[in-house]
């Protein structure tokens, strides 16, 4: 039995509108696994962004506790967030969200510049990422110079910047033709294969195989199965 | 410390590729720092010229000094003297006395007789300025001597028949060295030139005791040989003036002692003159009268280039605003990976301090040529102090921070959530 990273205990959230309250998780507990790869699905409404972004540290809970290697980030104050954040999430989104006016280069150094780590080490880094994604040829492109698949890549390299113990990929392959989609799940795969704990939230049952656990969401709560 | 340099150092250049991606906005939103910073230096160097030059003039009465004038009384009180045809006014020996004698605090005064004659040296000749005055009038208005010697005291007891020329009448009648020892013929009288002075150029406001085109000589020896009656023809009929002094120099020990000073000399001359034949001017009273303008001047000028300064503010947080919502989603990425509202908060500030840093200096290069091109071609004198360039400057990067906070706290503020979602 391998080590827990990320523990959640009657997670709850609930959002005020007006005045009527939406529960968008209701007590979900999960235990995730290092080096274990989810896909998280669910319906829309269901409750997955939601989740993501309690995961991601984004957001808190309204109730119940999420344990992230040993420490409870539940109530945790804005800076300390981001601090976790920083340390031990990469995020990888479905429209890439990389920033527009900074090089690829720039692009993945973006979480070593905020950590406390020497310009050096970071831009160094950096360089062995974009191998790592294959883009060592596009280091001083702008994102719109890329194509999508490759501007995935350049996501994913800048998530593992400062080795995060969680990659949260959201939708990863939704914004991109299905050979594109597949290089991507390849090399997300790959990752996971050298250890790294993967938490996909997506809609395509396709994707969702590649995966080998599985949670199902359904009105803010785990279902057994579809 | 190092790290601490390396972040800072770090942030600016990225705030300058920041600022250098948007070229055109970034120079549109300095456009107000760089007038209001060189505005504000501008009008200081134009004001610290105009009092500097003031303030030079009015030294060089010097400010332990006090300058009491003859002057022609009103012409009501003038009525009988007219028709006598001798007007008699102005300062007398005996005030003269009275001042040296009755107020302790003088340490010197030098008594000046003037008037018109010409002056003959060999073959040229020109208008000069007779000056009868003591061997003080070289102590108390400082000039150089060129050549010779200035009077001496001996030469008003001897009533000797002895001038100094200054520079430019020396010019005028081509006196050189070797004209020491020759004989300058003044009005029907006969001078030995003992020496040569420099003289000041003395243009604008303020009146310097002595003129360019001055002749020196012992006041007992003007008296005895020129007579206590000047004569000229006016309008076609035949004026005769009767001035013991023209001015008196007064000398005070102290620069406390000045203002006192001043007020007993005109105590004692009021008691002696029923007309107001006679004007105290007290250079001390102009310098701070002077300093004073300046001071007013310097305020009204500086709230003035401080407006623009405020607009040119303003016009940086409304494109940092702009900055912030185009950016909303960049925003949203920074604090996703793990930036901390200090670090977004850091970002805009920097550029806004980057923004209005180099708009300062920018116009600082204003500031510092408008002045300059101003006294090219107007003539008036301008000269920008130091604290001018380092407090606008300074304002104008403070206005930076200020008028950049706001955004820069709007941007952290964002939610990373919402700010993710924005298109």
């Amino acid at each position: 039995m391998s080590r827990v990273v990320a523990r959640l205990k009657d997670l709850t959230k609930t959002y005020e509108m007006g005045s009527s309250s939406v529960r968008a998780l209701d007590g979900l507990s999960v235990e995730f696994e290092a080096g274990s790869f989810w896909a998280i699905m669910g319906k829309s409404g269901s409750g997955k962004s939601t989740l993501l972004n309690l995961l991601g540290c984004l957001d808190r809970p309204t109730s119940g506790s999420y344990v992230l290697n040993g420490r409870d980030v539940a109530e945790l104050s804005d800076d300390e967030l981001s601090d976790v954040r920083l340390a031990n999430i990469g995020f990888i989104f479905q429209s890439f969200n990389l920033i527009a006016e900074l090089t690829v280069q720039e692009n993945i150094e973006l979480p070593g510049f905020y950590a406390d780590v020497e310009e050096e080490q970071y831009v160094a880094r950096a360089r062995e990422l974009a191998e790592l994604v294959d883009l060592s040829d596009r280091l001083q492109h702008k994102p719109t110079e890329l194509s999508g698949g490759q501007r995935q890549r350049v996501a994913i390299a800048r998530a593992l910047m400062n080795d995060p113990s969680i990659i949260l990929a959201d939708e990863p392959t939704g914004n991109l033709d299905s050979s594109t989609g597949d290089q991507i799940m390849d090399i997300i795969k790959d990752l996971n294969s050298k250890g790294k704990t993967i938490l996909m939230v997506t809609h395509d049952e396709d994707v969702a195989q590649h995966a080998g656990e599985h949670l199902y969401l359904k009105d803010g709560r785990r279902q057994g199965s579809l | 410390m190092t790290d601490v340099w390396k972040k800072v150092v770090r942030g600016v250049r990225l705030g300058l590729k920041d600022i250098s991606r948007h070229k055109m906005r970034a120079f549109l939103t300095m456009l107000g720092v760089v007038f209001g910073v060189g505005s504000v230096v501008a009008m200081l160097a134009v004001g610290e010229g105009a009092s500097k030059q003031a303030l030079e003039q009015i030294k060089k009465l010097g400010s332990n000094n006090i300058v009491i004038n003859s002057i022609k009384p009103s012409s009501e009180d003038q009525q009988d003297a007219q028709r006598s045809r001798l007007s008699m006014y102005g300062i007398l020996h005996a005030d003269h006395d009275r001042i040296a004698e009755s107020i302790p605090v003088v340490k010197r005064t030098v008594p000046v007789k003037l008037m018109q004659k010409k002056a003959a040296l060999g073959e040229l000749n020109m208008e000069l300025r007779v000056v009868g005055t003591t061997a003080g009038w070289f102590e108390l208005v400082r000039r150089p001597l060129l050549a010779g010697r200035y009077l001496t005291e001996g030469d008003v007891l001897q009533e000797s028949g002895v001038c100094v020329l200054t520079e430019y009448a020396a010019r005028k009648l081509l006196a050189t060295q070797n004209s020491i020892g020759q004989t300058l013929r003044v009005g029907d009288q006969a001078f030995v030139i003992v020496g040569i002075v420099r003289n000041e150029d003395a243009g604008g406001g303020i009146q310097v005791p002595d003129q360019q085109n001055d002749v020196y000589i012992p006041i007992s020896s003007c008296i005895s040989r020129f007579g206590e009656v000047a004569s000229q023809m006016a309008t076609g009929s035949f004026q005769m003036e009767r001035v013991e002094l023209n001015k008196l120099l007064v000398e005070i020990d102290s620069i406390e002692n000045v203002e006192p000073a001043a007020k007993a000399i005109q105590t004692v001359l009021e008691r002696f003159h029923k007309k107001k034949d006679y004007e105290i001017s007290v250079p001390l009273t102009l310098l701070k009268q002077a300093e004073d303008t300046k001071r007013t001047f310097n305020i009204v000028l500086g709230s003035i280039a401080g407006i623009s300064l405020l607009v040119g503010g303003i016009g940086i947080m409304n494109i940092m605003l702009a900055s912030v919502t185009e950016r909303t989603m960049e925003i949203g990425i920074r604090r996703a990976i793990g930036a901390k509202r200090r670090h977004i908060i850091l970002q805009f500030l920097i550029e806004t301090v980057v923004l209005s840093g180099v708009g300062g200096l920018i116009g600082i290069v204003f500031g510092v040529t408008v002045p300059k091109l101003i006294t090219i071609f107007s003539g008036m004198p301008t000269s920008v102090p130091l604290y001018a360039i380092l407090l606008s400057f300074f304002i104008g990067v403070s206005i930076g921070i200020i008028f950049g906070l706001y955004p820069a706290a709007r941007a952290a503020d964002l939610d990373p959530i919402e700010a993710l979602r924005h298109e």
